[in-house]
C-alpha cells in the first residue's frame, strides 16, 4: 500500500504538515502532531522526506522519523503553523503556546506563552483555566476560542491580547476558522455558525447561521479556499453541512456522512473540488466532486474501496460551484472511504498538494503521499 | 500478573494495621490508627488516583511518607504494571485492532479456510510482539541509563519468551499439523528460536576455510541437528575435496543424508508410504555404522548415530542444543519421523532438565496438550493480561476450549478479558482500548463496562463527548444521565449557562433543565435583561423538554414580540403564560409586572375579556399571599399591586368605551 503507518505510544489528537515555502516546488515532507489523554503529552516533529529512505524506483519507502519533541502541558486541543518554524498550540489547560522548531539543530522550544488565554469566572477554583478548543492563524494574528465561550486575538510578540470578546458565545466555542483577513467564522455545540468581524467594536456576531431542528453541535469549520462564501461544518451526528453564507441563515445541502462525530473538514487548498472529513467512528472520506459523473460507469468500485454516490438536497442555487450546485447531471459527488478496517477514532488530518496526514486515538499516525494516484 | 504474595515495601503489618481500599485493577493500602486510639481510621484523602511512575514496581508511597514516625503512609498497589510500558502500548493497540477483527471475521468461513485465517491471525500477533521486541531492542542499545537498559533487556526477553510459547501453541493447538507436516513446523520453530549457535554458525561459514576452522564439527552437528541437510551437506562437500583420501566415506554419508525421508507439507504420500521409506532408510544407515564404513571418522562416526536417533549420540551434543526442547524436536525427527501430535508425550521426559523454569514448565504442559495449564502457568509467570487473554481467545476461536468451565465468572476467555481490560482501564490512556474487549464478553463485559466508564476523569469537553458516544451506542442511558449531569454541573458551577443546559437537553433531563432555567430567570430578575440570548432565542424543539425550559422560551419571545412593538401578541402570550399556568407562581407578579407598560399604552391592547382575565391573576395572586407573614418587602409588593389595580381599573374603562364605541358604530 502507498500509506504507512507508525505507532507512537499516544494518542494523537492534531497532525499537521509544515506548510511549503512559496518559491519551493517540493512536496511536503515535515509535519507536526500533538497528543492527548496522557500524563505527559507531547508535540512532535515528524520527517517522512528523508533521502535515504527512498527507494529504488524513487517512491518514499520508510515510516515517518521522529525529529523531535518537547512536552506539553495538558491535552493537545488544536494545532496550527504559523509559518515555517513557529506552530501555534491550544491547550485543553486555556494556555496558547507558539514553539518555535529549530531546523539548524532539530529541538523545540516553547517561543511565547498566553498563559490561561481561557478560563472560567469560578473564583472557587484556583486554576480555573477552560479549554482552548481551536486556533487559527493569518499571517502574524492569532485567534482561539474555548469551552468559556470567549474569543481571542492575539498578535505574535504582542504580549497582551489585542482584543478579547468575553462571552462571545453562551455555548461552547468549537472551532475557528478566518473568512476573510478581518472576520472569522465560529461553531458552536448548539448548532451554529457565526461571523464575526473583527473590526466592529460591538461584541456581537455579524451574522448567524444555525441548522433547523435539533440543534445538533457542530464541531468543524473550513472555507474554500477560493470562493469564500462556501463553508463546510460537520457535526455531531456526522453530517457534513455545506453554507453559502451569502444568503440564508441555513445550509444549502446537508450530506448524511459518518457515523459519529466528524472531528475536522479540509477543503483540499489547492484542488478545492476535493474535500476531507475524518470521523469518531474511525473513517477518513475523501469527497470528490471533480468526476463527471456522466463520462464514468455508476458502478465503479476501485480495488476495495467502498465508493457511493451521493445525492444533494440543495436548494435552488445560481452560483457555478460543484458544492453549491443543482445540476442533475454534476450533482453527485464520489464519496472514498480511505481507511478500510476502522477501530477507533481518527481526530485529525491535513492534506497539502498530494500528501495526506492522519492520527488517531489507537496511537498512531499514517501518511499517504500519493493521495491521486 | 497476580502474584501470590507482595510485600508492599514500607508497609509494616506488625506494627500498624493496614485497611484496603479497591480501585479499579488498583488496590489502595493504608496504614490506620484504627485500635490503638480506639478511633476511626486514619483515611488518606485523594484514593486510588495518582500513578505511579511507568515501570515502577507494584507498590509505590504517597501521602505523608517521610515526616516521622507516627506519620502513616499510603500505598497504591497495581496488579497489571506492565501496562504502564511505554513501548508495550504499541503492543496493545496493535493487536486491539487484530482483535477486533478476529471477533468480526464471520465464522462461516468452513474448514481448511478457516483454519487458514485463524493461523494468519496467530501469525499477525506473533509479527506485533516480534516489532515490539524490535523497538524494546532498540530501546535497550540506545539508552545510556544502566538501570533503563537492564529493564528493557528483561522486557526484550520477557517479550521474546512470549512469542516462543505463542509460536508453539500455534503450532500444536492453532494450526495442529498432520504427523509429518507438524514436525517441519517444529524444526521451524527449533530454528527460530533456538539462536544461541546462530554467532558460532556465522562465524565459522564466514572464516576463510571454514573446513580448518575448530569450530567446523560443531557447524555440521547443529545442521543435523535441526535438520538442516542441505546446509551440512554443503559444509561437508567442502571438507570432503580437502580430504581426497576418505572421499568414499564422505559420498557415503552424504549420501544418507540426500536420501532422508523427508515428511511432505503436501498430501502428496501417505503416512504408510513415509514410513516404509524410513524403515528403509533407517536400515540402510544401520548397515553402515554395523559395518566400520565411519569408524576412522569419529565426527563422521557420530552423525550417522544422530541420524540412526541414538539417544547417546544426541545426548553428548547437549550443549548444541542449548535447550531440551530442541533436543525433544531432534529426538523426534530421527527416531520417530511420522509422530502424531498425541504421542509426543511419550518422548518429554527424555529431556528431563535439572530444575524447570517456569518457561520449561508452560513448554512442557503444552508438549502435553494440557492447554489449560499452559493458560495457568503464563498467568502466574508474567506480568501482563495481555497474553493470556489474546491467546486465550484465539484458542476459544478455534473451539478448543469450549468444555472448560471455572467455578467463577463465566468462562476463562470472557475471565481473562476483563481482567485485561480493566487493567487497560485503570490507565489514563488505554481505556479506550478496554471498551472493545469488553464488548466481547457476552456475560459480564457491560456491567463492567458500566462500573468502568463512570471512573474516567472528564477534563475536557472533547473527552466527554468520546465517553458519551461509548456509552450511547451501548444504550448506557445511565452513564448517559450520569456524564450529562456532571457535565451540566460543572458548566453550572463555571457560570456557562447555556453549556449547562445544552448538556441537560443531550440526556433529556429535565429536572436539570428546570434548575437552569429558574437560574436564568433568577438572573433575569435581578439584572433585568437575558444572558445567552443566542441560546434561549433558538431553543427548538428543544424547548419542550421542562415546564420551565417552555415558559423560559415563550418568556423571552414576549419580550422579542415587546421589543418589535407586536403588542396585542405580546399581551396575548403574557396572559396565556398565566392562565395556561405554563409560569410558575412565583413568577406571576414579575409577568403581571411586565403587564404594566403595555396597559399604560395609548392605544387599548388588552380587551375587556383579558383584563377581567387579568385581574383575577392579580386577585388569586394575592389571596395566596394574603394569608402567610406580612414584613417590609411586602409594602413593596403592595405598592405594586395597588398600581396594577389602578392600571386595570383605567384599562376597563378605557376598553369598555371603546368597544362600546366599536359595537355602536
Amino acid at each position: 500500500e502507498d500509506v504507512c503507518a507508525k505507532f507512537v505510544s499516544q494518542k494523537i489528537s492534531k497532525a499537521r504538515w509544515r506548510p511549503l515555502s512559496a518559491a519551493a516546488l517540493q512536496t511536503p515532507d515535515v509535519f507536526a502532531t500533538g497528543s492527548w489523554d496522557n500524563e505527559d503529552n507531547r508535540i512532535s516533529i515528524w520527517s517522512v522526506g528523508d533521502l535515504g529512505n527512498v527507494g529504488l524506483s524513487g517512491e518514499y519507502q520508510g515510516e515517518p522519523q521522529l525529529l523531535c519533541d518537547i512536552r506539553h502541558n495538558g491535552d493537545v486541543m488544536d494545532m496550527q503553523f504559523l509559518d515555517q518554524e513557529r506552530i501555534v498550540v491550544a491547550s485543553s489547560t486555556g494556555t496558547v503556546t507558539v514553539f518555535r522548531h529549530h531546523q539548524n539543530n532539530q529541538t523545540l522550544s516553547a517561543n511565547q506563552r498566553w498563559e490561561k488565554a481561557h478560563y472560567h469566572v469560578d473564583q472557587d477554583t484556583p486554576c480555573g483555566g477552560a479549554a482552548c478548543t481551536g486556533v487559527i492563524c493569518n499571517n502574524s494574528e492569532i485567534v482561539t476560542v474555548g469551552e468559556d465561550g470567549r474569543i481571542n486575538l492575539f498578535r505574535v510578540d504582542q504580549k497582551d491580547a489585542v482584543r478579547t470578546i468575553d462571552n462571545a458565545d453562551s455555548s461552547t466555542l468549537h472551532a475557528v476558522t478566518f473568512l476573510r483577513t478581518t472576520e472569522i467564522l465560529t461553531v458552536n455545540s448548539i448548532g451554529q455558525l457565526k461571523i464575526w468581524d473583527l473590526r466592529q467594536q460591538r461584541n456581537e456576531p455579524s451574522q448567524i447561521f444555525s441548522l433547523t431542528g435539533d440543534r445538533v453541535p457542530l464541531h468543524c469549520v473550513d472555507r474554500h479556499p477560493n470562493q469564500q462564501h462556501i463553508v463546510a461544518t460537520g457535526g455531531q451526528d456526522g453530517m457534513l453541512s455545506i453554507w453559502d453564507i451569502r444568503q440564508g441563515t441555513m445550509p444549502v445541502s446537508l450530506l448524511n456522512a459518518h457515523e459519529a462525530e466528524m472531528w475536522e473538514v479540509h477543503f483540499h487548498p489547492s484542488n478545492p473540488d476535493h474535500l476531507f472529513t475524518c470521523s469518531e467512528d474511525g473513517s477518513l472520506w475523501h469527497w470528490d466532486t471533480s468526476t463527471d459523473i456522466s463520462e464514468k460507469p455508476s458502478f465503479l468500485h476501485q480495488g476495495g474501496r467502498s465508493t457511493t454516490y451521493f445525492s444533494h438536497n440543495t436548494t435552488n442555487q445560481s452560483v457555478i460551484s460543484a458544492w453549491l450546485s443543482n445540476d442533475p447531471t454534476k450533482d453527485r459527488m464520489e464519496i472514498t472511504n480511505l481507511i478500510p478496517n476502522q477501530t477507533l477514532s481518527v481526530n485529525s488530518l491535513d492534506i497539502l498538494g498530494p500528501c495526506l496526514v492522519y492520527g488517531t486515538d489507537a496511537e498512531a499516525i499514517y501518511v499517504n503521499r500519493q493521495l491521486f494516484a | 500478573a497476580a502474584v501470590p504474595s507482595q510485600v508492599v515495601p514500607g508497609a509494616d503489618p506488625c506494627a500498624r494495621q493496614l485497611c484496603f481500599a479497591w480501585g479499579p485493577a488498583e488496590v489502595l493500602v493504608c496504614e490506620t490508627l484504627f485500635g490503638r486510639r480506639g478511633g476511626s481510621p486514619s483515611r488518606g484523602k485523594g484514593g486510588p488516583g495518582r500513578a505511579s511512575p511507568p515501570g515502577a514496581l507494584t507498590g509505590c508511597v504517597a501521602g505523608s511518607g517521610e515526616a516521622g514516625p507516627s506519620s502513616s503512609r499510603l500505598f497504591v498497589v497495581r496488579k497489571d504494571q506492565d501496562i504502564y510500558i511505554q513501548t508495550l502500548r504499541k503492543l496493545f493497540n496493535e493487536s486491539h485492532g487484530i482483535f477486533v477483527g478476529l471477533q468480526r471475521s464471520a465464522e462461516e468461513l468452513a474448514g481448511k479456510s478457516r483454519k487458514a485465517q485463524l493461523v494468519q491471525v496467530s501469525k499477525n500477533y506473533r509479527s506485533v510482539i516480534r516489532a515490539c521486541m524490535e523497538d524494546m531492542h532498540q530501546a535497550a542499545i540506545s539508552t545510556r541509563d544502566p538501570a533503563l537498559h537492564s529493564q528493557y533487556s528483561t522486557q526484550v526477553s520477557v517479550l521474546s519468551a512470549m512469542e516462543l510459547i505463542w509460536n508453539l501453541c500455534e503450532i500444536l493447538f492453532v494450526e495442529a499439523a498432520g504427523a509429518g507436516p507438524l514436525l517441519l513446523r517444529l524444526l521451524d520453530w527449533v530454528r527460530l528460536h533456538v539462536c544461541d549457535v546462530d554467532n558460532m554458525v556465522r562465524e565459522v561459514l564466514s572464516s576463510e576455510n571454514p573446513s580448518k576452522h575448530e569450530l567446523f564439527w560443531n557447524v555440521v552437528d547443529v545442521f543435523v541437528l535441526q535438520g538442516r541437510m542441505d546446509e551440512a551437506r554443503h559444509l561437508l562437500a567442502k571438507e570432503a575435496s580437502a580430504n581426497p583420501t576418505s572421499v568414499n566415506m564422505y559420498k557415503i554419508l552424504d549420501d544418507l543424508m540426500k536420501k532422508m525421508p523427508v515428511p511432505s507439507l503436501g498430501n502428496t504420500q501417505t503416512l504408510t508410504e513415509m514410513e516404509l521409506k524410513w524403515q528403509h532408510w533407517h536400515e540402510e544407515c544401520q548397515r553402515y555404522l554395523q559395518d566400520g564404513t565411519f569408524a576412522s571418522n569419529s565426527h563422521m562416526e557420530s552423525i550417522c548415530k544422530i541420524l540412526l536417533g541414538d539417544e547417546d549420540a544426541i545426548l553428548e551434543k547437549k550443549e548444541l542444543m542449548t535447550t531440551w526442547y530442541h533436543f525433544l524436536v531432534t529426538q523426534l525427527l530421527y527416531s520417530h519421523p511420522t509422530v502424531k501430535p498425541m504421542e509426543l508425550r511419550m518422548d518429554l521426559f527424555l529431556g528431563g532438565e535439572s530444575s524447570p523454569e517456569p518457561l520449561d514448565m508452560i513448554l512442557m504442559a503444552a508438549f502435553e496438550f494440557e492447554m489449560h495449564q499452559v493458560i495457568k502457568e503464563c498467568s502466574i509467570a508474567l506480568s501482563n493480561w495481555w497474553f493470556v487473554a489474546h491467546l486465550t481467545d484465539l484458542l476459544d476461536h478455534c473451539k478448543l476450549l469450549q468444555s472448560h468451565n471455572l467455578y467463577f465468572g463465566s468462562n476463562m476467555r470472557e475471565f481473562l478479558l476483563l481482567e485485561y481490560a480493566s487493567g487497560l482501564f485503570s490507565h489514563h490512556s488505554l481505556w479506550q482500548l478496554g471498551v472493545d474487549y469488553f464488548d466481547h464478553c457476552p456475560e459480564y463485559g457491560r456491567v463492567y463496562l458500566e462500573l468502568h466508564i463512570e471512573r474516567i476523569p472528564l477534563n475536557t469537553e472533547q473527552k466527554a463527548l468520546k465517553v458519551l458516544r461509548i456509552c450511547e451506542q451501548r444504550q448506557m442511558h445511565e452513564q448517559v444521565r450520569s456524564i450529562c449531569k456532571i457535565m451540566a454541573m460543572k458548566a453550572l458551577r463555571n457560570n456557562r449557562l447555556g453549556s449547562a443546559l445544552s448538556w441537560s437537553i443531550r440526556a433529556k433531563d429535565a429536572a436539570f433543565a428546570t434548575l437552569i432555567s429558574d437560574r436564568f430567570l433568577k438572573d433575569y430578575c435581578e439584572r433585568g435583561c437575558f444572558s445567552d440570548l443566542d441560546l434561549i432565542d433558538n431553543l427548538g424543539p428543544s424547548m419542550l423538554l421542562s415546564d420551565r425550559l417552555t415558559f423560559l422560551g415563550k418568556y423571552r419571545e414576549f419580550h422579542r414580540l415587546y421589543g418589535e412593538k407586536r403588542f396585542s401578541e405580546a399581551a396575548k402570550l403574557l396572559l396565556m403564560l398565566m392562565t395556561a399556568h405554563i409560569a410558575p407562581c412565583s413568577f406571576w407578579m414579575t409577568l403581571l409586572t411586565d403587564a404594566l407598560p403595555l396597559l399604560e399604552q395609548k392605544e387599548v391592547v388588552f380587551s375587556a375579556e383579558q383584563t377581567y382575565e387579568l385581574m383575577r391573576c392579580l386577585e388569586d395572586l394575592t389571596a395566596g399571599k394574603s394569608d402567610k407573614k406580612t414584613c417590609q418587602d411586602d409594602d413593596i409588593e403592595t405598592v405594586k399591586v395597588e398600581m396594577l389595580r389602578l392600571a386595570l381599573a383605567r384599562n376597563l374603562a378605557r376598553v369598555i368605551v371603546k368597544e362600546g364605541t366599536l359595537e355602536g358604530s
